[in-house]
């Protein structure tokens, strides 16, 4: 089982991390909703939970809770400039289809 | 694939949970709607899968068409079937000068703008709100789902009345409107040049039948206009009938119906597209009498044909520079905007003109909508503040009332809102414990001339000589142009608030003469000022003087002192009577030198009275 960052990823994280003063690292996560079945959720972690699995990837910790692991493990977590905009891109091996946003997905 | 961004621990935002906010480009001849999806702005189709939407209403007897569907009643029914209503936005029907030749029945008792179709008069607010109803109908089934708000596009020129009815329009359709924003500002925002510092933009906008030209200059996230030319009626359907002109000669058609006349413009607008991506182009043309013509034409013979009209737009250019005191150098980009900047030879006439490479990579169609789509993106909340910009201003200035009855302006006409200023003011009188506040808007220098929104007074000045007191009035506008005042004493930080609503009651008819009586009126205004102003002035010395030789003037001047100041008060008092600035202010200036040693004694006396029998570390100098 991995999740892993891009070295750009990473760098971004790290940056977010060190710009907000706080936090233990990045939780990677699914939520049950959306046009296409799941959605995709990222935030930073002040707290980890006991079920939390975690990983480490160009020393950044990423907690992932087992259920949301199941459908995104293997996932690859970029970093994209796409025109004017900039974010968080999530390479997922599982994802069989998208919703044409690509904000959420089925496995 | 959708850019995330990283959330606050439990924060995440569910998909398609974004607000969903809309830009509208709001054209003359074509309209379109544009929403940010993923991250990324994006044109919404009609069902039929058409971006561009005509801007078109046709009035039947129990229906409206608006966009494609009302466009083929132009040649059916063109008393019902309204064009560009856009022009008439926010006018008088005397404005109209073209009125003849336009196909519609106007409403000639009113002054207002009254077109009368098969479902009564319409009025151009509510033609255009049929318009941008059926642009939220598309976003809406595009979307599937409801729109919080909008941010309409309007040419930069487009004054407070033109803005207003537009505002009002979107009302009438339902769309909560966000901001109107100027179409170059929007194209800008659409090509990021928002995300620099600094910088000086020319927008060249040539649409099908208009052409603006703008000159925006950008600073701290802010775009100021600095100055706008164009022609009201130059645009891509003018090559087109260039086009169809010289199949017309080389042929001999003379008299053509009207539907043949259309379908040559038809085929000539083909032609033109085909000529953006080769150097010829071809079309078979078929007649309704049957006689059928092959044209070809090639690049070379279309620039040749269509010079003048590049050449057109080039005149505006250099006015609009001269306007805003700029030369070619100092321009930092040009984005062109308009399907008819795609002719390569209306791009490589402004390359040389500008010496610059064109921004010209986004479809020039959509890129105003684009623009407006990620400003209501981050209006509607969907960005963090950092991103938000700023592009209102305000219409009039606003000031509050002070002493002879002028007024003193605090927030200047065409400042960006939000915004907060502050002033420090005085008290006029001995002992004064209240002040009144007396808010205005308006141009012109004295209260009569100018409206008034609000009047409060502040109490509980503590009483001190006149001019000791620091009474200071804040107004602030907020990002929906909610002014609210406040004054506070600064010793005491007593305050009094109060919130006004600067643009109700207030017509448009009534802003713009406003504003024409204060360019008008504005020395005459200048020589009130300076008068008034001398007045005050003269009269507060009289006072002053008469105090201090009330009290202490026998003990510290002589008698022939004495009668010296007393004659040049008494010459200055009557000079307060006639209405010459130049002779009160002389005879101030005279009072003024003869006292000066008589302040000079009183200071001294005071601080004496002031130090005797204080211990000395009571006493801070």
């Amino acid at each position: 089982m991995t999740i892993s960052l891009t070295p750009k990823a990473a760098e971004r994280v790290e940056k977010y991390l060190k710009h907000r003063g706080k936090g233990l690292g990045l939780r990677l996560g699914i939520k049950t909703t959306g046009c296409s079945g799941m959605a995709y959720t990222l935030e930073f972690v002040d707290n980890t939970l006991p079920e939390d699995q975690i990983f480490e990837s160009h020393g950044i910790k990423i907690m992932v809770d087992p259920k949301s692991l199941i459908y995104i493990d293997g996932t690859e977590l970029d970093f994209a400039k796409e025109g004017v905009n900039e974010g968080f891109k999530f390479n997922n091996p599982n994802v069989k289809a998208e919703c044409g946003c690509g904000e959420s997905f089925t496995v | 694939m959708a850019l995330l961004q990283i959330a606050e621990p439990g924060q995440s935002t569910l998909p398609h949970q974004h607000k969903l906010a809309v830009g509208i480009d709001l054209g003359t001849t074509n309209s379109l709607v544009a929403c940010v999806q993923s991250g990324l702005p994006t044109i919404l189709k009609d069902m039929d899968e058409n971006k561009l939407i005509p801007s078109i209403v046709y009035y039947g007897k129990n229906e409206i068409k608006v966009g494609q569907e009302a466009l083929h009643y132009l040649s059916t029914d063109a008393k019902n079937t309204i064009v560009s209503v856009k022009r008439f936005m926010g006018h008088a029907l005397s404005d109209i000068q073209y009125r003849e030749s336009l196909p519609y029945d106007f409403n000639g008792a009113s002054t207002d703008i009254q077109i009368k179709t098969s479902q009564g008069y319409k009025h151009p607010i509510e033609i255009s709100s049929d318009i941008l109803k059926k642009l939220k109908d598309t976003a809406e089934v595009s979307l599937c789902g409801e729109i919080i708000g909008a941010v309409i596009t309007v040419p930069a020129y487009f004054d407070d009345a033109q803005r207003q009815a537009t505002k009002d329009a979107a009302k009438l359709a339902g769309l909560n409107v966000l901001r109107l924003i100027n179409e170059p500002t929007a194209a800008a925002v659409a090509y990021g040049l928002d995300q620099k510092k600094e910088g000086t933009f020319v927008i060249y906008d040539l649409g099908g039948g208009t052409f603006d030209v703008s000159i925006l200059k950008l600073h701290k996230g802010i775009f100021e206009v600095l100055a706008t030319n164009g022609h009201p009626h130059l645009g891509g359907d003018d090559f087109d009938q260039a086009i169809a002109e010289m199949i017309r000669q080389d042929n001999q058609l003379d008299q053509l119906s009207h539907e043949d006349k259309r379908s040559l413009i038809t085929h000539a607008k083909t032609l033109k597209e085909k000529l953006t991506k080769s150097s010829s182009a071809k079309t078979i043309i078929n007649f309704s009498n049957g006689k059928e013509i092959i044209f070809s034409l090639d690049q070379d013979t279309f620039l040749k044909a269509t010079h003048d009209l590049v050449h057109k737009t080039i005149q505006p250019i250099r006015r609009a520079l001269s306007d805003a005191k700029l030369s070619i150098d100092t321009i930092d980009g040009v984005v062109m905007v308009g399907g008819a900047t795609r002719m390569p030879h209306i791009q490589s006439e402004i390359k040389t003109f500008f010496k610059k490479d064109l921004l010209n990579d986004l479809n020039p169609d959509e890129v105003v909508a684009l623009g407006a789509a990620r400003q209501a993106y981050t209006l509607a909340g969907n960005k963090s503040d950092q991103d938000l910009l700023l592009l209102d201003v305000t219409p009039l200035s606003l000031g509050i009332e002070t002493m002879g009855g002028l007024v003193e302006k605090i927030i200047h006409r065409n400042s960006t809102i939000p915004i907060a200023k502050t002033q420090e003011f005085t008290t006029f009188k001995d002992g004064q414990t209240a002040m009144s506040i007396h808010v205005l808007q308006g141009e012109r220098e004295r209260v009569s001339d100018c409206r008034s929104l609000a009047n409060f007074t502040l109490t509980g000045i503590p009483p001190m000589v006149a001019g000791a007191a620091k009474i200071r009035v804040t107004f602030q506008i907020d990002a929906d142009g909610l002014l609210s005042v406040s004054a506070s004493e600064l010793s005491t930080n007593k305050e009094t608030t109060m919130t006004i609503k600067p643009s109700y009651g207030l017509s448009e008819e009534q802003i713009t003469s406003m504003l024409k009586k204060s360019f008008e009126k504005a020395s005459e205004d200048k020589e009130i000022r300076a008068l008034v102003e001398a007045k005050i002035e003269g009269e507060q010395i009289i006072t002053a003087v008469q105090n201090a030789l009330d009290k202490n003037g026998s003990q510290l001047l002589s008698k022939d002192e004495i009668k010296k100041i007393e004659s040049a008060m008494l010459l200055l008092s009557s000079s307060l009577q006639l209405d010459d600035p130049d002779l009160i202010n002389s005879h101030i200036k005279n009072l003024n030198t003869l006292t000066e040693l008589f302040a000079a004694m009183l200071m001294d006396e005071s601080v004496d009275k002031a130090l005797k029998g204080q211990s000395i570390d009571k006493v801070n100098l």
